[in-house]
């Protein structure tokens, strides 16, 4: 394919179905010569209808419903789901102090889980050079047992919580349905502490034994930025060009476009452009409320990645889902031990009429809901913005721009750069409420 | 290092895992076996799984799992195909044995849910239905549940590997419940659960357990009494034809008897 660079010459770099990722879709890149003439990150994941049939539906049946919209992060949609509704039905500042601790928690055993499946079995075959987490494990099989009693323990964490990890059942509008089983924390606890400790190892070991690609580029990031904590629940939602939005009022902050090769619904900030939200977004606007144990680690990992924060190369999204998985470990440990069973774990919820929007940090980014209810608790119109696809306009420019730096390179070798990439986002397509599928197979254009 | 999988060990059955219209939680609930996993991979050739990995060997394979249902006219297209892939076809979750959540359009206006769900309703492709994958071709074995459970999963794998018939109970949640010791909640806090008729498997009674009702996510359990435990939900509880539709439209709604259940309380709810 040496000839494929010539000035006149079309060149098709496809990925048919995309692998190692979360939901399906397909990568189609497009030169002229040396120029770079389309890009089309196609998410062709079937749409399934959820703010359709949401409606209707009575609102304490929402959390259990928008669960299924994704299998990796239900939680992140229970979360959204039960905020935004609070605010629907005006409960929302009636919740507990102590039903909010659990809510974090229940989100570390989350971020703990989903963090884990993709640093160590999405994306860490990619920097080191395998088709796949199996083929790595002959010759990493202790990092990839490692990996695995971590991300169990975040299973774990979200079974004792709310009965099992994909789809928890315990969790409702107002709360949990049952509160933490003390016997069960106080079990949890040491294997959590333990778990700290290897991820604090882990994450040494990625950051500096990977190579990190590099691919600069000038991003907006979008995270919730609550002002006492590393973000997770709660905040107003800012950027670092100044977007800085109450909860309600993000629905208005962005536009959602149509476009012909996607089934989700690309995001734009209103008036400016593509933006990104996830791990690298909520470390550059938040590091200086991480735990103290992410914390400590903080400057070493820089240094060993030899760039200090604001981090624009997403390629260092690794290291930040690990430093974030610190993070949740060492604020599960801490809640795990100062933990009493609360005197309730729900609030009495009653139905009213009235709006509400409000969004959560699903391990893959910022996931915003908004919901009308009727005065009986009948859903009378849902919507859904889901990580994967506020990020699509950006995955989508990060390819414009990384094309250009394949360009000499074999069209298998090319198109296994743009994966790597792509995967950098954690893309969960099935999230895509509206979203689509990849395939994989990699061609010349005839 | 070598970017390309070590060729294929052929002494090894061949299992393939394929996602249609779903969440990606079945497949998942496979990798959330994390202590049988290493072992799993050991024990079988997983030859295409693309959620796992990026290597796919040619067909035929000995094992097909097939999570999701089938709601576009692609899906309709490739089932086939796959079906003709694997010598044997099991199809896991509720997606792929029910039609799953996204069934609910079956009752609804498909075009009306597109226009409002997308601005250009004419880039989307799909079906008027969302149905299970033995709707479409001959299916071997159907793992129930939204999700599976991953120990059902892995007793399944076993029994296809040696070539005997999965132990998957088809009693009720209410049996395991009784059998845990969990206070009903029917009886004791008056609220509708559906674990008399919903069929066991979610590892212990969960709903119960959190001190929530069932809300059926394995889908009916053989020959369920449905008129039986209306007629207490409607009498003593006092729930309507409509809580009653809506309680068995979730995500097993288009399963058979849910289905005919649901619509006959759809019929009683238009006539109160």
């Amino acid at each position: 394919m040496s000839d494929s660079t010539k000035s006149s010459e079309t060149r098709t770099i496809r990925v048919g179905a995309l692998a190692r990722v979360e939901g399906e879709g397909a990568l189609h890149i497009e030169m002229r010569g040396r120029e770079v003439s389309q890009v089309r990150l196609d998410i062709y994941e079937p749409p399934r209808f959820f703010e359709a049939f949401l409606r209707g539906r009575d609102f304490r049946e929402v959390p259990d419903i928008t669960a299924r919209i994704c299998g990796i992060c239900p939680v992140a949609y229970q979360m959204g789901s039960c905020h935004a509704l609070e605010r629907a039905i005006g409960a929302f500042d009636a919740v507990d102090p102590a039903i909010r601790t659990l809510r974090n928690l229940l989100y570390c055993g989350e971020w703990i889980e989903s963090h884990i499946l993709h640093i160590f079995m999405l994306h860490l075959p990619d920097f080191l050079g395998y088709e796949s987490v199996i083929s790595m494990a002959a010759d990493h099989g202790t990092v990839v047992k490692r990996a695995l009693k971590l991300k169990k323990l975040g299973n774990d964490l979200l079974a004792a919580m709310a009965g099992r990890a994909v789809h928890p059942v315990g969790v409702c509008v107002g709360g949990f349905y049952s509160p933490l089983d003390p016997d069960r924390a106080r079990a949890l606890l040491p294997q959590v502490r333990a778990g700290l400790d290897d991820m604090c190892d882990l994450t040494l070991f990625l950051a500096e034994k990977l190579t990190y690609p590099d691919l600069q580029r000038d991003y907006e990031f979008v995270s919730l930025c609550p002002d006492d904590e590393y973000p997770m629940n709660l905040g107003r939602i800012k950027s670092n060009r100044g977007l800085d939005v109450a909860q309600e009022d993000f629905g208005r902050a962005i536009e959602e476009r149509h476009v012909p090769h996607s089934t989700a619904l690309h995001s734009i900030i209103r008036g400016r452009g593509a933006y990104m939200v996830g791990p690298l977004a909520r470390l550059n606007l938040n590091h200086q409320k991480l735990h103290r144990r992410a914390a400590e680690l903080l400057p070493r990992v820089c240094s060993l990645v030899k760039h200090n924060l604001p981090w624009r190369n997403n390629f260092l999204s690794l290291p930040a889902r690990a430093l974030e998985t610190v993070h949740a470990l060492a604020l599960a440990a801490d809640i795990l031990e100062a933990y009493q069973v609360p005197h309730r774990s729900r609030i009495p919820i009653v139905a009213r009429a009235g709006t509400g929007g409000h969004g959560t940090e699903a391990p893959r980014g910022l996931c915003w809901h908004q919901y009308r209810v009727t005065e009986d608790g009948t859903v009378a119109s849902a919507r859904i913005i889901p990580p994967t696809s506020q990020n699509q306009m950006t995955i989508e420019e990060d390819l414009w721009e990384l094309a250009r730096q394949v360009i000499d390179l074999p069209d298998e070798q090319a198109a296994l750069r743009c994966e790597h990439m792509i995967r950098n986002y954690d893309p969960c397509i099935s999230c895509s409420v509206h979203f689509l599928r990849f395939t994989r197979t990699v061609k010349a254009a005839t | 290092m070598p970017q390309e999988a070590p060729a294929s060990n052929s002494a090894k059955p061949k299992l393939a895992v394929y996602k249609f219209s779903s969440c990606d939680g079945c497949q998942l609930s496979l990798l959330n076996l994390e202590d049988e996993l290493l072992d799993l991979v050991g024990a079988v050739e997983i030859a295409y799984f693309l959620e796992a990995r990026r290597r796919v060997l040619p067909p035929p394979y000995d094992v097909g799992l097939v999570e999701g249902s089938i709601s576009t006219p692609e899906e309709e297209h490739r089932i086939r195909q796959i079906r003709r892939d694997c010598r044997i076809l099991v199809a896991i979750g509720a997606c792929a044995t029910s039609g799953g959540i996204q069934s609910l359009r079956n009752w609804a206006d498909v075009e009306e849910f597109t226009r409002q769900v997308y601005a250009s309703p004419q880039y989307i492709k799909t079906l008027d239905t969302s149905t299970p994958v033995a709707s479409h071709v001959f299916v071997d074995f159907e793992l129930r549940g939204c999700p599976i459970n991953h120990y059902q999963a892995l007793e399944l794998i076993s029994a296809l590997l040696v070539g005997r018939k999965p132990n998957i109970p088809t009693h009720s949640v209410c049996v395991e419940c009784k059998r845990r010791g969990y206070p009903c909640v029917v009886v004791s806090k008056g609220l509708p659960c559906l674990g008399p008729i919903t069929q066991d498997g979610c590892g212990g009674a969960l709903c119960p357990s959190c001190q929530r009702p069932c809300y059926g996510c394995f889908g009916p359990m053989e020959q369920p009494n449905i008129q039986s435990l209306g007629a207490w939900f409607t009498g003593r509880l006092g729930l309507t034809g409509r809580d009653l539709k809506r309680l068995l439209r979730q995500y097993n709604g288009y399963l058979e008897p849910f289905k005919q259940a649901s619509d006959h309380y759809e019929r009683l709810d238009k006539e109160q």
